[in-house]
């Protein structure tokens, strides 16, 4: 079976999903003066993983803002800003950082258009890093997007490759509506083809990463690359997996997921995050909800233990589903029916 | 570095006849709105709670009338009186009170979250302190734009002690935004009294740990709201960045409600000493006294803005309340 990529018309070279990121922020400013960036070291030093990297020389001081380490105040500006019509960039650094502004995140951002009767939007884009596999430990490796997904008014995309991350980021920003952008830590060196124009990706439909005829495997973020390697490892048993990248998981795209699952019978939801409360537990009612019939076994999830993302190593890698747990799972589906 | 104006003890002799009349009609048109709101509560008409702005009108009159329509400002979860001081209409605040689609948010909001972006009053709100960093990036988006239109944040001496306050005014002063903090200290956060939230007497204290100048002024006095305001809002719409006014004041009800205490957190003799200073009677008396407005005269605003209110509320009853079917309205643009 063959890996499908979107194939754009159009030229396009390697890039880095951390410059591919980058580039899609850039051509977004220039698109719109109304698109500003503020964090934590986001102007003078680029950000911490490179991620505006060159922005302050083409846009200056007026569009991107360093601001002290007051993640409340910071996402604030941002809703205050996106309420007076600008389309603020605001970014948290790590995802983990969220404990420490939700209120305006969850109360004031995600709420504020519903509340007020639509007398406003508030087109504010978050960006951040999640994800484990850095070492990075508990406070700095989660994946934290059930909790925003589990709030109404929020949008939560999940860029899985450097393809994803530029055309995810266009559309977060151009959106009306509060879109938190999870970068994944991991992935931020790896390089995909990528389109040098401006490109959006609609916000709320899933890709079909791969064909295939048995099992279908609905991978968030970084676990789409997870997927897709355990595929090649099945194929060579002679077992043809469908892998769903739902790149959106607020709102979540399950008409995709249901026609996959028509078809092959079988699912495995596989996320970073611990799999008590995840998405994949979301997925897995809404399937048997809609398409019980079509199922010839349990929907299986794959995530992370119940546990805070450990330190060493081998504990890490322990803890982080990865394409053999992937693969473990795909027979183990056809293997019960 | 910061530094406290003094203006705090001046008897504010000169403004016009015109602000005294504006302070007056702007007062009591909150009066009535919130006595009004709480006899509708209290006889079981309105659904939902309602923190009640009585007692504290000098502060958002005061600072209202040094404001244009295109200033922005952020309220609390005791928000009616922003709201009627800075002109959003008694007919969609009293038609959201009863939860009617014609409301100020289509009966989808409530009491806390009235808002007219028209009017440049971005909200009440349910979050204590919340809304100062929302004030601040309403401030960055004027100037981002070239406008000068300024930024009015209120909260309460209870919300000092929060994050977002801190954060906020922090942010505020680093970027030189042109934001007003306005502390309305009425004495409480909730039930708790000042001394057993704090160890400062004086909020504005508080200001000078971000560079930035504060005033403190009685908040029972409109005229004298209104100079501090006027300052300070000159000052951040000519750049010169955020300042702290600290109003003292008091609220007559409840926290939430008109009365229901389960235990008296506060003496009798404590809220009639400060009725006997009631910013309305206070204006009338000045008014009178310097020939500014007759009694006639001022006795005409409260038969106004009774009438006004009748009708307000005859027309909210007579809503339609809204459409069940209608529920996901407005949960995401577009």
């Amino acid at each position: 079976m063959t890996t499908t990529t979107e194939a754009p018309a159009v030229a396009t070279r390697k890039l880095t999903y951390v410059k591919a990121f980058n580039e899609g922020l850039a051509q977004a400013m220039r698109e719109d003066d109304n698109v500003f960036v503020a964090g934590e070291d986001v102007a003078g030093y680029g950000g911490v993983f490179r991620m505006f990297d060159n922005l302050l020389d083409e846009f200056g001081p007026r569009r991107m803002i360093d601001t002290p380490i007051s993640e409340a105040a910071l996402v604030g500006l941002g809703v205050g800003a996106a309420a007076r019509g600008l389309r603020p960039v605001v970014d948290l650094m790590f995802m983990d950082f969220i404990g420490v502004c939700l209120d305006q995140i969850v109360n004031q951002a995600a709420k504020m258009k519903y509340m007020f009767g639509g007398a406003l939007s508030v087109p504010l884009t978050i960006t951040t890093a999640s994800g484990a596999g850095l070492g990075a430990a508990a406070q700095h490796s989660q994946s934290l997007e059930a909790w925003l997904a589990h709030v109404p008014g929020l949008k939560v995309v999940m860029p899985c490759d450097a393809y994803t991350a530029k055309g995810l980021t266009v559309s977060a920003i151009r959106d009306d509506n509060p879109v938190v952008v999870m970068l994944n830590k991991v992935l931020l060196g790896s390089t995909g083809e990528v389109p040098e124009e401006i490109y959006g990706i609609p916000l709320g439909r899933a890709h079909t990463a791969r064909q295939g005829s048995d099992v279908t495997v609905i991978a968030l973020g970084r676990m789409v690359g997870e997927a897709l390697a355990a595929a090649d490892e099945l194929s060579a048993e002679g077992v043809e997996i469908e892998v769903i990248d739902p790149r959106t998981v607020q709102p979540l795209d399950t008409e995709t997921m249901f026609a996959s699952v028509r078809r092959t019978h079988r699912v495995l939801v596989v996320h970073e995050a611990v799999t008590f409360g995840g998405l994949g537990a979301e997925i897995a009612a809404q399937i048997q909800d809609a398409v019980f019939d079509y199922l010839d076994a349990p929907v299986l999830r794959i995530g992370a233990p119940f546990s805070p993302v450990p330190f060493s190593p081998v504990l890490e890698k322990a803890y982080v589903p990865d394409r053999a747990r992937i693969a473990q799972g795909c027979r183990r589906l056809l293997e019960r029916s | 570095m910061a530094q406290r104006a003094s203006t705090a003890s001046k008897k504010s002799a000169q403004v016009s006849a015109e602000i005294i009349k504006d302070l007056h009609e702007r007062m009591v048109r909150i009066r009535l709105f919130e006595t009004e709101a709480g006899k509708l509560m209290e006889a079981g008409r309105l659904p939902g709670f309602l923190h009640l702005y009585v007692g504290q009108e000098a502060v958002a009159a005061g600072v209202m009338s040094a404001l244009r329509d295109d200033d922005q400002i952020t309220s609390t979860h005791r928000g009616h009186g922003h709201a009627v001081a800075k002109g959003v209409g008694f007919r969609e605040m009293y038609a959201e009170l009863y939860g009617r689609v014609t409301g100020a948010c289509l009966g989808r909001g409530g009491s806390m979250h009235i808002n007219d972006l028209t009017r440049g009053m971005l909200g009440a709100n349910g979050i204590v302190g919340a809304g100062v960093p929302i004030a601040v990036g309403a401030a960055f988006a004027a100037r981002y734009k070239g406008e000068d239109s300024v930024a009015v944040t209120f909260f309460g001496d209870g919300a000092t002690n929060i994050g977002a306050f801190h954060e906020g005014a922090n942010m505020a002063a680093i970027l030189g935004l042109p934001v007003v903090f306005v502390c309305e200290n009425n004495g409480y956060a909730e039930f708790t009294p000042q001394s057993g939230h704090m160890l400062l007497t004086d909020v504005a204290d508080r200001a000078a740990a971000y560079g930035m100048p504060s005033v403190i002024v009685d908040g029972m006095d409109a005229v004298a709201v209104h100079r501090a305001a006027a300052e300070a809002v000159e000052r951040a719409r000519t750049g010169a960045g955020p300042m702290m006014i600290e109003a003292k004041t008091y609220r007559y009800f409840d926290h939430q409600g008109v009365k229901g205490l389960r235990h008296p957190y506060r003496s009798d003799e404590e809220v009639a000493e400060w009725k006997s200073r009631d910013p309305i009677d206070l204006i009338e008396a000045r008014a009178v006294a310097d020939g500014t407005a007759t009694r006639p005269e001022l006795d005409d605003v409260w038969r106004r803005t009774r009438d006004e209110i009748a009708e307000a509320i005859a027309y909210a009853e007579a809503s339609p309340l809204p459409d069940p079917a209608d529920l996901l309205l407005n949960v995401y643009s577009g």
